[in-house]
């Protein structure tokens, strides 16, 4: 029976389980049957001269030899199409239907003007804060698209792409921004902080990374439940620097769970560029750190970005081990409405990526060569999004914002004596002076 | 091989027969033992339930209290962790976002300063944050406040520094009923709670009732419980120091000074009207706790009593008794006069002699004006 799991087996522990014996084996499979790749309890110690510590599997070496980095010619960057849009290797086409791939272009250069409209509006004061994901959107729709509608998806701040590509709508991320009646999240998170029950997308939270541990816990909990989910978990690479990355990552591969660990490397962190973030091959180097699958994938592109989340999610559901995907973009927009990035880099450099290796028209050149875009198309289209996002963004405008009683819910599941006494000091309070308080723009 | 299984299968079965002989009427029982069997009454109970935390799994927890659940439970149940707090608090708050119920130890709550963001800024506030759609029912438990000669970075109470913040329950058991009631309590609520044990008093046995042990026994939060009747004075406290409060209030009732005992059990919420009620009663107000001056547990129930009807009830202003203001040294000498301790019984005697000769004071003078006297 050992020798059976110890084929199936990958990595480190397959050669600690078959050098086990038949009674250790027995023990192991009782008290550690839920984590296969588990720890050995007990060595057989060989009599030949091979190193024994617990801590690592590996032979002796005489010379004294230190490890070179290799940040000259990093792990490989796997891409399908060229900057042109042109499929490269046929055999990595995932040759999706035109509908499919048309919905991609689409969602892209949806989110696109929604960005480009919200940004707007902050700068006329309208919302108090944004943040746009120009540049990105290839690394949102190919990871969504290649997910199931139930997997959990935790994400950092720019991920807005993966809440569109699941059907949440355009007025629900107008309503947050706005903080007006409609908002899911009842007007308590400053804008971007999306949060979607129904489609499994975990509220933002602003400190970083904290959603990596928690993304290794939410993946053990759907391993229990056994249905087929997966949890994917979005950070950017400058996030990945936070001790809470390093305690998720190696945890994940402990706790051997559905997991897939997708890096944004945009080039920068607000202003630190990566050569200052770290001083190894990335992201992607690290996940054999921690004894984790990892690839390293052209996030401009979107069918590459497509195929390896694809089939990250498949082993990692099947295998219940997490997985790496470092997808390499740039963010050519600024970190945020408080941000002018003209103070840190050149237009130039912002202009090529804009113009020379973008993913919505990386993908767009895809579609013309097939004949399954043209310029009518983009015509009609460029009008129909923007009218629709003009459409949610002067409904949320005119909106009234939520009611103040939601001031004091949700604290605790349940409201609370003293909750319940500020909220009736309070609206006595606003009753007794109510020329100050403009109730009007409130909802009943 | 089979045979084997097959005996270790029966010493299992013995074993958990051990475990779970029914108690008698009343019956000692250690902190430590009310806790290990809340936990496993909980976690069979409910099969979302799960325990995670650093040495908490073959070696039966660093202060023995999850002894034996592992061998029960297995590796699915009952997880060792990594050392890095922040790492498995983030993922018990995920596994709890996802539809577990951790208990998420820290082998004591000064290492969970290295994931406060994790308690506060995920656990807290999340179900607000996401208007009441994301819950987080989770259990943060461990050793809280001083301990014996282990040093400033061992020995802080974090009873105000949690109590601080909505979203939050907070609970400090003192006896070994308080510790087996709260805990079910706690695995059982729907909202984040930090649970505040205390190692010193993990091996002190208490008298359970037959209630206090059924497997539905639980303490709701909020509700404060008074160990003592009293007369003069009022002594709100918890955790451990309802000990020393007991202890005082013996040795002041033979100087004649019946002291009213308030046990808080809960931080958050505060039970504030117990606290007036006997403070209504005896007029006098002295909190006692471990935990620094500053912005601490004492300093919150006299400015509520001030807030509210009982201000007016008070003869004299409310006295503190706190660990002294200083990070926590390590030779006895100095430790054991950092902490209320037995010198505080002259302390807190001294406090409350004033307090009652103050109130005396005032009788005499009102009688001998002739106006009634306000008792």
């Amino acid at each position: 029976m050992a020798a059976m799991r110890s084929v199936k087996l990958s990595g480190v522990c397959s050669q600690a389980v078959r050098q086990m014996t038949g009674m250790n084996a027995c023990r192991l499979l009782q008290q550690r049957s839920f984590r296969v790749h588990g720890v050995r309890r007990q060595q057989t110690f060989d009599p030949t001269d091979k190193p024994q510590f617990p801590g690592a599997s590996a032979e002796f070496i005489d010379r004294l030899e230190f490890i070179q980095p290799n940040v000259i010619s990093g792990i490989p960057i796997y891409r399908v199409m060229d900057r042109q849009g042109q499929i490269i290797n046929p055999s990595e086409d995932p040759q999706l239907s035109k509908e499919t791939v048309r919905n991609f272009y689409q969602k892209m250069t949806l989110l696109n003007t929604m960005d480009r409209i919200l940004y707007e509006s902050q700068r006329q004061g309208r919302i108090s804060f944004y943040m746009t994901n120009y540049g990105e959107e290839g690394t949102h729709i190919g990871s969504a698209a290649a997910l199931e509608p139930s997997d959990l998806v935790f994400g950092q701040y720019r991920e807005a792409g993966v809440l569109l590509y699941r059907g949440f709508p355009l007025d629900s991320f107008m309503a947050q921004c706005y903080a007006n009646a409609d908002d899911l999240g009842k007007g308590r998170q400053m804008p971007v902080h999306y949060g979607s029950k129904d489609l499994h997308f975990v509220t933002i939270s602003s400190p970083l990374a904290t959603q990596i541990p928690q993304a290794a816990g939410s993946a053990y909990a759907l391993k229990r439940e056994n249905l087929n989910r997966a949890v994917i978990c979005y950070f950017g690479e400058g996030a990945a620097s936070e001790g809470d990355a390093h305690a998720g990552f190696n945890f994940s591969a402990t706790l051997e769970c559905p997991l897939i660990f997708f890096c944004r490397n945009n080039g920068y962190a607000i202003s630190t560029p990566t050569n200052e973030q770290y001083r190894g091959d990335g992201i992607a180097a690290r996940g054999p750190g921690y004894g984790m699958m990892s690839i390293r994938v052209d996030g401009n592109d979107v069918f590459a970005v497509y195929n390896a989340t694809k089939e990250a999610r498949r082993r990692a559901v099947a295998e219940n081990q997490p997985f790496l995907i470092e997808a390499m973009t740039y963010r050519i927009g600024h970190h945020s409405t408080s941000d002018d990035s003209s103070a840190y880099r050149s237009v130039d450099e912002v202009n090529y990526w804009d113009k020379q290796d973008h993913p919505i028209s990386r993908l767009r050149h895809y579609m013309t060569e097939r004949g399954w875009w043209g310029e009518d198309d983009e015509r009609s289209w460029r009008k129909e999004s923007r009218k629709m996002v003009m459409e949610a963004f002067e409904k949320a405008e005119k909106r009234h914002k939520p009611r103040p009683d939601l001031l004091f819910t949700d604290v605790y599941k349940e409201m609370t004596p003293n909750l319940t006494k500020q909220r009736d000091s309070m609206w006595k309070h606003v009753k007794q002076y109510k020329e100050h308080y403009p109730l009007e723009a409130y909802e009943k | 091989m089979k045979w084997v299984c097959l005996l270790q299968n029966a010493a299992a079965v013995v074993l958990r027969r051990e475990f779970h002989r029914s108690a008698p009427a009343s019956v000692q029982v250690t902190v430590r033992d009310a806790l290990n069997q809340a936990m496993d009454e909980e976690l069979e109970r409910d099969e979302r339930v799960f325990l995670l935390g650093e040495e908490v799994a073959q070696y039966d927890g660093a202060y023995k209290i999850s002894r034996g659940l592992w061998k029960k439970y297995g590796d699915a149940r009952i997880i060792d962790t990594p050392i890095t707090e922040m790492g498995f608090t983030g993922i018990a708050v995920g596994a709890a976002m996802a539809g577990l119920r951790p208990i998420c130890e820290f082998m004591t709550f000064n290492f969970s300063m290295q994931a406060i963001d994790q308690v506060i800024n995920s656990a807290a506030k999340t179900n607000y944050m996401s208007a009441g759609r994301q819950s987080v029912p989770i259990v943060f438990r461990g050793p809280n406040g001083a301990s014996a000669g282990v040093g400033a970075q061992h020995s802080q109470c974090f009873a105000a520094w949690y109590g601080h913040c909505p979203g939050l329950k907070v609970v400090s058991p003192w006896s070994a009923e308080d510790a087996r009631g709260l805990l079910k309590a706690a695995i059982r609520d729907d909202n984040p709670v930090v649970f505040l044990e205390n190692e010193l008093m993990y091996g002190v046995p208490f008298e359970m009732s037959e209630e206090s042990l059924s497997k539905d026994f639980t303490i709701p939060f909020g509700k404060a419980k008074v160990e003592r009747q009293g007369t003069h004075v009022t002594l709100v406290t918890h955790s451990r120091y309802v000990s020393f409060c007991l202890d005082a209030a013996a040795v002041l009732a033979k100087e004649g000074v019946e002291c009213e005992v308030v046990n808080l059990r809960s931080i958050r919420p505060l039970d504030v009207e117990t606290i007036e009620a006997s403070v209504m009663k005896t007029n006098h107000l002295v909190t006692v706790e471990g935990g620094w001056p500053q912005f601490g547990v004492g300093a919150e129930v006299c400015a509520r009593v001030m807030e509210g009807p009982a201000f007016n009830f008070l003869d004299a202003p409310a006295t503190r008794v706190t660990g002294v203001d200083v990070p926590m040294p390590y030779a006895k000498i100095l430790e054991d006069n950092s902490l209320p301790h037995t010198h505080s019984v002259n302390a807190v005697s001294m406090c409350v002699r004033v307090c009652v000769y103050v109130k005396r004071t005032v009788i005499l003078s009102a009688v001998t004006a002739g106006i009634p006297a306000l008792c």
